[in-house]
């Protein structure tokens, strides 16, 4: 492989190119009410080529590997049609390395028939447990084996495992429907799935619970979110707008976005970062070969940092933050989150729900986007808020929110800080990207509520 | 290639009752401009190949991008079939004619990276001259040349080659606090039939009516979706509902109601597989049964659900060619392109009859909800305050909250001219007279 490399850049007349180089293989499972619906296996190999001339990009993927030092030429030929302004990458150590992976239970060493009886036994619990419509348990996971090359003398071998599990449980009275869910994963390690059955189960009493729940009225609440949502909230309302891709070329929102600028209270801290041990979004290198770090991108209340790829530390003469990630070789790397969480406070849930005269529980989310000022996001559960306790429950909870007032608007922060590692992040065609997210329960005041 | 799918097939007959092979290969050419100037030039070749069998009764599945190991693909394929579904699809037998759906354009595929530059750099010059110097554009375009074929060991097969042009056009003007994120986008098989220019002043008519800011109110108000709107909150719900695979499964609210009036009876919904020169439209599905056009909906009444084999097979009916699948995924229901036909009403009568509500053009997290339900919650990404028929400004940090069978249940308006977008749906502007708004 390295020679393929070595041989493909020879000679090319760029001002800086990286070869990507990947093998995979993964395996999913459905089950879709009580039978196994679907069970796959595929893999692919496949690698791209990223030249970067007189700062412009070209970029190469491809399948056929073979053919690796034509697609190298044609990635140098794209990147000479673009001409802008010369740049100069961040420079970043060139490093020689091999990281592997490994998990407890490695889902590379877990036969087929023990997943799928795990997941049928998990499935068939949901069924015991509530009287449900159907149910859903989707399964998937990935061993990946990335070889990265880079005209500045790096050379990386690295591994990767995931694993990502959602149960679903839908409950049906008439024409009303509700669906509650689990959703969970791991760098590759099935012990995560492991004696959950109190939490599927009660996934499935929830989706029946749901039916008889109230419709808020739609307006402005406090709200209690649990460390779940929390982390959502934070992914969604300000992880992405300190993603630089978004404010290198504004100069208005670099504007705003300066580093100083006070965007919440001093309890409030946000970091994230690949080099944060245990979690999806961990790793040892990005895309573009920076080893992982942690970064600060508010602390006590003020914004200290921002997330980089190579280019976007050289535009704005910051310092790189390991963030150049991509979700496959089909695509380049562009800035992403890794873990992304709130450091932990000083309230308890107790404490926090007992300064709500009138507001609302929030726990996990099946999901949220942001335009980066304006952001929305679902809630998995929802309970009314009176006079300091919790009331009924609520079904078809959404939120939205402003970044530059909701985080001012964080009124408690509570000490129980918990990590979610379900799901996946998009943006623009790239997704789902693994990420980890973490949060301690949070008091939110004025958070609007859509409703009936 | 063909001689690949014939020899998979035959290696996979020695130990598999039926077997199906699903071949794709394109090449995607992304030019990519941000903050007003070109940024990458890319192109991406894909190959791969899914293998789906029949073993003892059981579906099994593999897929690969390595066609020259087909003995991997055939025992990956029969390990999954242990433990598969049980096989309920028919099996197409008659090979699909490729037809006259003009797919292919090869003025598409002739297009050269310095087109489709300069083509980006139109665009972006077009929007700053009249949008003004603080507009930053992202613009992208993209041409995909590919090639699908599904072939099968009881004599079904199609192929087909199809060409798209797609542009996507991003503007952000970035104020105090305030950011501002207009898009519109365009997509055909065809050079003729992406409208730049057209897209263009859409987003430039958008941006001027953005300049001033509005205060919504909280409460029950008439709204107006524009059919981009429509297109982004409204459709991904009702095609959740008409899915065979929901309505199986009882999980549909529509499930058990066919031939009843569900809608307004000016509502009708069409799923059409076979728009000549349309990104969404082939020849045959993903499983090689013929692409149709169904009615989903006629004058209120809930006419059909759409299938694909397997699911039609388990609910005692015919697959309606809609089978879709990604390579490493067994075929599943989805819609081709979703086609609302239009009405008699004009957006300027729509607009003279709102004495104070809302204009909705894009929506965010919608889709984040229990779509199952047809419940639809989104942030009003961009959307318009109106005011005695005027529209008086944008607004922000609103939702606009409903439930969509309900909502089309009756409609205040259902708008007298249908849009294509990107070549996917074809929908009108809907008036509902009282839908639930929240904001701060």
């Amino acid at each position: 492989m390295r020679d393929l490399i070595t041989d493909a850049l020879r000679g090319q007349r760029a001002d800086y190119i990286d070869v990507r180089l990947e093998e995979a293989e993964s395996t999913q499972v459905r089950f879709r009410g009580r039978e196994l619906e679907e069970l796959g296996r595929s893999r692919t190999l496949g690698g791209s080529v990223r030249a970067l001339v007189n700062g412009g990009w070209g970029f190469a993927s491809f399948n056929d590997v073979g053919r690796l030092r034509s697609y190298v030429e044609q990635a140098v030929h794209q990147a000479r049609l673009v001409r802008r302004e010369s740049l100069a990458l961040a420079p970043v150590p060139a490093v020689q390395d091999v990281v592997q992976a490994g998990a407890a239970r490695d889902v590379r060493h877990v036969s087929l028939d023990d997943k799928v009886a795990l997941l049928q036994e998990y499935n068939e619990l949901m069924w015991a447990t509530a009287p449900l419509q159907t149910t859903s348990v989707r399964y998937g996971d990935l061993y990946r084996r990335t070889t990265f090359a880079s005209s500045e003398g790096s050379y990386l071998e690295q591994e990767q495992l995931d694993l990502s599990a959602l149960f679903v449980a839908v409950a049906r009275k008439e024409s009303e429907v509700e669906q509650a869910f689990l959703s969970t994963g791991s760098r590759g390690d099935l012990s995560i799935l492991q004696g959950r059955h109190e939490e599927i189960a009660a996934v499935a009493r929830r989706a029946v619970d749901l039916l008889s729940a109230r419709r808020i009225k739609g307006g402005s609440y406090a709200v209690l979110a649990d460390p779940k949502l929390a982390g959502v909230f934070v992914h969604e309302a300000f992880g992405h707008l300190s993603e630089a891709d978004h404010v290198y070329e504004n100069p208005r929102l670099r504007e705003m976005m300066v580093l100083g600028r006070r965007f919440g209270g001093p309890q409030l801290s946000i970091v994230d970062g690949a080099a944060v041990p245990g979690h999806r979004g961990s790793y040892a290198y990005d895309a573009e070969g920076v080893p992982a770090q942690k970064t600060y991108l508010i602390r006590e209340g003020v914004l200290v940092g921002r997330l980089h790829s190579r280019e976007t530390a050289a535009r704005m003469g910051e310092a790189p933050t390991g963030n150049g990630r991509a979700v496959s070789y089909r695509y380049p790397p562009i800035v992403r989150m890794t873990n992304t969480f709130i450091e932990p406070g000083q309230a308890t849930f107790e404490q926090m729900l007992a300064g709500i005269d009138e507001g609302v529980y929030v726990k996990s989310s099946f999901g949220g986007q942001t335009s980066m000022e304006m952001f929305t996001f679902s809630a998995g559960e929802a309970y009314m808020i009176r006079g300091g306790k919790l009331a009924e429950p609520l079904r078809g909870v959404n939120l939205t929110g402003n970044v530059f007032q909701t985080l001012a608007n964080i009124e408690a922060i509570g000490s129980d800080l918990e990590w979610s590692e379900g799901g996946g992040c998009g943006k623009g065609e790239q997704s789902p990207l693994p990420v980890g997210t973490g949060s301690p329960h949070l008091l939110i005041r004025d958070v609007v509520i859509g409703g009936e | 290639m063909r001689d690949f799918a014939e020899h998979v097939l035959e290696l996979a007959k020695r130990s598999a009752a039926w077997a199906e092979v699903f071949l794709v290969s394109s090449e995607e050419t992304p030019v990519a401009f941000e903050a007003n100037r070109l940024r990458s030039i890319e192109a991406r070749e894909t190959r791969g190949v899914a293998l789906r069998v029949v073993a003892e009764g059981r579906i099994g599945l593999a897929s690969s991008s390595r066609l020259e190991d087909a003995q991997a693909l055939v025992d990956d394929a029969l390990a999954t079939a242990r433990f598969g579904a049980q096989a309920a699809l028919a099996y197409p037998a008659e090979p699909v004619a490729e037809g006259a759906l003009d797919l292919y354009d090869k003025a598409v595929a002739a297009l050269s990276t310095d087109d489709m530059v300069q083509m980006g750099q139109q665009m972006v010059d077009r929007v700053r001259k009249r949008g003004g110097d603080d507009i930053l554009v992202d613009a992208d375009v993209r041409k995909a040349v590919g090639t699908v074929t599904v072939r099968n060991s009881s004599g079904g097969q199609g192929s087909y080659r199809k060409t798209v042009l797609s542009i996507d056009l991003h503007a952000n003007r970035t104020r105090e606090d305030d950011l501002l994120d207009i898009y519109e986008s365009d997509a055909s098989c065809h050079l003729a039939g992406v409208a730049l220019t057209k897209t263009v002043n859409t987003l430039l008519g958008k941006l001027e009516l953005s300049s001033e800011i509005a205060q919504a109110r909280t409460g029950s108000v008439p709204v107006i979706f524009t059919p981009k709107g429509v297109a982004i909150t409204l459709l991904a719900p009702l095609a959740a509902a008409l899915s065979g695979k929901a309505v199986l499964e009882g999980s549909s609210p529509l499930a058990g109601r066919l031939g009843e009036r569900m809608f307004d009876p000016g509502f009708s919904l069409i799923d059409d597989g076979l728009v000549p020169r349309q990104p969404a439209s082939a020849p045959c599905d993903d499983e090689g049964v013929p692409m149709r056009r169904t009615a989903l909906v006629e004058g209120g009444r809930l006419n059909a659900y759409y299938y694909d084999l397997q699911t039609a097979g388990r609910a005692g009916t015919q697959s309606t060619g809609n089978g879709e699948r990604g390579l490493a995924t067994l075929p599943a229901p989805a819609t081709h392109a979703l086609r609302i036909p239009a009405g008699t009403a004009s957006y300027q009568h729509m607009l003279a009859d709102v004495e104070d509500g809302l204009v909705v053009d894009q929506t965010m997290g919608a889709w984040a909800g229990n779509l199952l339900s047809g419940d639809f919650s989104g942030n009003v990404h961009l959307g318009f305050k109106v005011r005695r028929g005027q529209l008086v400004g944008r607004v922000k940090n609103t939702m606009v909250t409903g439930n969509v069978f309900r909502a089309l249940g009756r409609l205040a308006g259902i708008g007298d001219r249908a849009y294509w977008l990107d070549g996917r749906a074809e929908v009108p502007y809907l008036y509902f007279s009282a839908l639930s708004v929240a904001t701060r």
